[in-house]
């Protein structure tokens, strides 16, 4: 069995959910990455644990129709193809899918053999095991279900392919970067809430942002923040509001209400921290931390 | 208030002409558009239902006596009603804290509580039958769409308006807003069950509680669990009274064994209760605990919770059920059986006898169905609720004991015909004694296993509720709001609201958490001063409750 | 042009999903089922094409059992010109799914196939992209603006971390995100009209596509339940552990 990990270049280096889908491919044997336009193969090449970059310089934006030609052309030499459960890869893996009949496998979080997977279904309310007859297995990996591999650590070959004629159907117009330097709720790695013990809507400004800043991190609200004006609807993460589920969820000064929960339960790591030891975020949260959320966000801006 | 007439006609709306419109779908609704598709084939017939589906607000134990079921449907089991269970055994216990006596002899001493013949069902389920039923004979149902007032004419009431949607939560039109539509009919029925808001304005713009009782209501809290198949005993049904409620609070608790390993368990408490620390909540969640209750539940999981206001004042207290343009069935008008625990083969039966006295209404270009109440009293279900009529405001006068005593000479000496009534003497408004001179109760706290909290539970009833939209709690006035509920009564709302609605903020202001509301219109009833005013949120919103409630 | 509309009926997204006693699925029994809501957002763009001008007429289409026709019957209340059933009580995967939608396009030729990015059941997030590989048409997947200018049709589209614009030759198959639009109310005059649409029925059997699942659900299960970590004193002992233990900073 050989996997082929379609993988994504950011700002010169290989994207960490990219890295974790490596590593979910080496469940299948040899893994080969294929990487799509200009960026340099060198951070593809020197990925740990992989046999051979294929490197497509001319696919200049990913589309996908280019892409899953291309794809369909190499499948024959893979059991697996694999790549990040982002948006790149949901917009090529299923369209590689439909070229070759094969049904694909989304969101995959655990490899149960080389055939069979789970998945979460139902805005993951519900983990699904699921069980493939196809040849070549077309999947997708959610990024904080596999510890990514090393950035460092190989030198494999870099093979350069010829591309399908373009047949312009499709053309790339422009991609704009969103403007907040905040990453949006839904997409970010890090996510930090506050709650009503933040007791208005300027210390959401002066307590959270400072945090949110050194982490990177988008800034989410408790439905009860929102309803007491404290942070603009679209900040609510909840059953009713946006659900998130990013590497890091810092809830600050929110009880966890069933219904914030459902919207952040999936969250890799919760930390809460909350004046009043009986909140319930405390039964869900992997690091607790009791007190006065007024000393304790201005200390762990600095500490970070 | 008493004005006849619609408090919004200025606003140009869409018109739709219907024989008969029937505001809700419920067992009394759907019953009385069966039984006018029966009759009358030709008759138009409009149903509207306020829950996303038929079902998805309906609440209920439930026993059925297939009694009024087999007079629509003589074939029912063929046209496959999901009465799937049959009353396999029955227990009724009077409870202390840590202990159950059964009541013996229950069939010779408490007849109306012999359950032998009856089926445990999922009312929501069972509803949704009738609505498959219904459709199948050309009744055209809506649902998701509430009727949010009565359309009245030179006196009469002309049919319903539609609730608008769109509006956002100042009042002000959004991009999407539609206004509600004008449904005219030759007759209007109503069966909105417990304290329907139509019905309400019925009642107040036409006089019809006039010489009667007032209505006294019980909040009916339920839960749905699946428990492990070895542990479950189809057909198994226990009541219980007495622990943990005061002598002077009336209501008790159920427990069924339905379905595939289904358990509906739930607590009804009398909405005349007086001490303002009571909840109806915790005390439904603290009886899960009695080990009569507690050994039912182990290794399962709760999947549903709801709760809906029920009316228990019987024939004292019903209004008179005609207006012109209109009736009022089921549970608005107030046919349920108390003693018998029991509303759904009444409410049918209304429903049945509504249908007919209509028809001839139209037929004869009537605008009153004035033979709904000869008809009514001419039939069975009058001398059901006669009977049973003095058991319940026993309980009111005489506490618990007492009022446990009186049923049994009630039942077994007079056999219901005594020659007194006993009377309603308060709304349910009126019975609160000042916080201060009541005890205060201590409720243990949510195991998060066997007891959960309001938060969690709510999430169970899978509720919607667009938030941008106005609030459909009206307070009328916040200071009285603070001068009675919170000043005198130490603000009851906060207890008595199954859903966590009303919460008293640290400036002692009210905040109306209105997107938890599951529609039991509990708060419409026991406000001290009336100040609260149940009114239709948007169609649609509200609980979705599936078909195992 | 046409627009063809793909919509599922899928368990309401109020509902809370409870996972059956014996592992085998979710519960669906009972429980309110409507329209996707992506797919209500795909069918509001359609209608406001047609609003437009762009577009002459708005079909659509489902794959599933005869009570499937409530949703195309909310389809056409909330504009949709007339419907089409693909009937069969298989379970269909989007592979099928896909497979039949072809055989839909090939007979009615839309111009654009408008449908939404995924279904909130099984979160697959696959029907739209196979379709139009299937097709051979190009696509504008998660879409959040989409325009329509000689004979083509521009689509932003969400992607990680920003917007990216691509423009699409017609026909062209797009799939919808969550802010392409707000979806209108289906009211209760136009659901009494809808009443009288064309709704046409064809057998899933007829269209000789293969159904046969290729992806098997072994079972399905409750997610584990978080629990309750440790709890720290210091800010630094938390830095600390968020680095090294739970290696997120």
């Amino acid at each position: 069995m050989t996997a082929l990990v379609l993988i994504e270049v950011e700002n010169g280096r290989v994207r960490q959910a990219s890295r974790s889908a490596i590593a979910a491919a080496s469940h299948f044997g040899d893994v080969d990455v294929l990487l799509l336009g200009e960026a340099p193969a060198e951070a593809a090449s020197r990925l740990s644990g992989i046999r051979r970059a294929l490197h497509a310089p001319s696919l200049k934006h990913a589309l996908a129709e280019q892409a899953a030609a291309l794809l369909a052309g190499l499948a024959g030499s893979y059991s697996h193809i694999l790549s990040a459960a982002s948006s790149t890869g949901k917009n090529i893996l299923p369209r590689l899918a439909g070229l070759l009949d094969v049904q694909p496998i989304s969101d995959v979080v655990a490899i149960k053999d080389e055939s069979t997977f789970v998945r979460p279904i139902y805005a993951g309310n519900a983990l699904a095991t699921v069980q493939s007859s196809d040849s070549v297995k077309i999947m997708t990996i959610r990024s904080s279900s596999f510890d990514p591999v090393s950035e460092d650590g190989n030198e494999a070959a870099i093979e350069t392919l010829e591309t399908p004629a373009d047949d312009g159907k499709s053309r790339f117009v422009k991609l704009e970067q969103s403007q907040s330097d905040r990453p949006e709720l839904e997409v970010a790695r890090v996510v930090i809430s506050g709650g009503k013990g933040l007791k208005d809507a300027s210390n959401f400004h002066t307590l959270l942002e400072p945090v949110a800043d050194r982490l990177g991190a988008a800034i989410g609200a408790s439905r009860a923040a929102v309803d007491s004006g404290f942070a603009p609807n679209e900040m609510q993460v909840g059953q009713t509001g946006k659900v998130v589920a990013p590497e890091l969820y810092i809830a600050t000064g929110l009880s966890g209400a069933i219904q914030h929960l459902a919207g952040m339960k999936d969250s890799r790591v919760i930390v809460a921290i909350n004046i009043d030891p009986e909140a319930p975020i405390f039964k869900v949260a992997d690091y607790g931390m009791v007190g006065d959320l007024f000393e304790i966000l201005p200390a762990l801006a600095k500490a970070l | 208030m008493t004005q006849p007439q619609s408090d919004n006609t200025a606003i140009e709306r869409e018109e739709m002409a219907f024989d008969v419109v029937i505001v809700g779908g419920g067992p009394a609704g759907l019953t009385a558009a069966i039984r006018l598709k029966q009759k009358n084939p030709d008759l138009s017939v409009c149903l509207l239902e306020k829950g996303s589906e038929v079902g998805a607000h309906i609440v209920s134990g439930a026993v059925l006596e297939p009694t009024t079921l087999a007079e629509l449907f003589p074939d029912w089991k063929e046209r496959g009603a999901p009465l799937d269970t049959p009353v396999s055994s029955e227990k009724l216990l009077f409870l202390t804290e840590k202990a159950a006596l059964p009541v013996p002899a229950l069939h010779l001493l408490m007849p109306q509580m012999d359950n032998r013949g009856n089926y445990v069902i999922s009312l929501g389920a069972f509803c949704r039958w009738l609505g498959e039923q219904a459709e199948a004979l050309g009744v055209e149902i809506y649902p998701g769409f509430a009727g949010a007032d009565l359309f009245i004419e030179d006196g009469r009431v002309c049919g319903v308006i539609t609730g608008d949607m769109g509006v956002n939560r100042k009042g002000e039109e959004k991009p999407d807003y539609m206004p509600g539509m004008i449904l005219r009919a030759s007759q209007t029925i109503l069966a909105e069950g417990a304290r329907g808001s139509l019905s309400k304005k019925a009642m107040n713009t036409f006089d019809l509680r006039k010489g009667a009782d007032p209505q006294t209501f019980g909040l009916g809290i339920k839960e749905v669990w699946e428990i492990p198949a070895e542990k479950h005993r189809p057909g198994f049904v226990q009541h219980s009274f007495g622990w943990p409620l005061d002598t002077h609070t009336y209501g008790g608790a159920f427990l069924y064994h339905f379905g595939k390993n289904l358990v509906s368990y739930g607590f009804i408490t009398a909405l005349d209760y007086r001490n303002p620390w009571l909840s109806p909540f915790e005390e439904m969640q603290r009886t899960k605990q009695h080990p009569a209750f507690r050994e039912h539940f182990e290794g399962g999981r709760r999947i549903i919770y709801g709760a809906r206001a029920i009316s228990e004042g019987g024939v004292q207290s019903l209004p008179h059920p005609v207006f012109p343009g209109g009736v009022l069935t089921g549970d608005c008008a107030g046919f349920l059986n108390m003693p018998k625990i029991k509303g759904i083969h009444t409410s049918m039966k209304s429903g049945i006898i509504a249908a007919e006295a209509v028809m001839e209404a139209i037929q004869t270009e009537q605008a009153e169905a004035s033979s709904y109440m000869e008809r009514l009293k001419s039939s069975w279900l009058w001398k059901e609720l006669h009977a049973a009529r003095n058991i319940r405001p026993a309980f009111s006068h005489w506490g618990m004991l007492g009022g446990a005593l009186y049923s049994g000479i009630d039942s077994m000496i007079f056999r219901g015909q005594a020659p007194w009534t006993l009377r309603h003497r308060h709304a349910d408004n009126e019975t609160l004694i000042p916080a201060e001179k009541a005890p205060r109760i201590s409720y243990p706290k949510a195991d998060g296993k066997l007891t959960f909290n309001r938060a969690e539970s709510v999430f169970l009833s899978n509720l919607s509720h667009d938030e941008d939209q106005p609030v459909h709690l009206k307070v009328q006035d916040m200071a009285t709001w603070k001068n009675t509920n919170l000043a005198r009564f130490a603000a009851p709302e906060s207890r008595y609201c199954p859903a966590g609605v009303y919460e008293t903020s640290e400036t002692d202001e009210l905040v109306i958490n209105a997107q938890n509301c599951v529609h039991c219109k509990s708060c419409d009833i026991k406000d001290p001063d009336q100040n609260i005013n149940w009114c239709t949120p948007e169609g649609s919103s509200g609980p979705n409750y599936p078909s195992g409630m | 042009m046409k627009v063809l509309v793909p919509v599922k009926r899928v368990v309401d997204y109020n509902i809370k999903p409870r996972v059956a006693a014996d592992g085998s699925g979710v519960e669906t029994q009972g429980v309110k089922m409507s329209m996707n809501p992506f797919d209500e957002i795909a069918l509001e763009e359609a209608l406001r094409l047609r609003e437009k001008g762009q577009a002459d007429e708005v079909v659509a289409v489902t794959i599933g059992p005869q009570v499937a026709q409530d949703v195309l019957r909310t389809a056409m209340a909330m504009g949709a010109d007339r419907a089409i059933l693909i009937q069969t009580d298989a379970e269909v995967e989007p592979r099928a799914v896909s497979s039949l939608l072809k055989a839909v396009v090939e007979k009615e030729q839309p111009g654009l196939v408008s449908m939404g990015k995924q279904a909130i059941d099984d979160d697959m997030n696959a029907t739209g992209q196979m379709l139009a590989a299937r097709l051979g048409w190009p696509q504008g997947t998660f879409a959040s603006r989409v325009e329509i200018a000689d004979g083509r049709v521009e689509v932003a589209r969400e992607v990680d971390g920003g917007t990216e614009t691509v423009s699409l030759s017609l026909p062209a198959v797009i799939t919808a995100d969550l802010r392409l639009n707000e979806p209108r109310y289906a009211s209760l005059p136009n659901i009494m009209k809808a009443r009288k649409k064309p709704l046409e029925t064809i057998e899933a059997g007829s269209l000789g596509v293969d159904l046969t699942p290729h992806l098997k659900i072994v079972s399905v299960a409750e997610p584990p339940e978080r629990k309750a970590g440790i709890i720290v004193e210091t800010v630094e002992e938390l830095v600390q552990k968020l680095k090294t233990e739970a290696k997120v900073i």
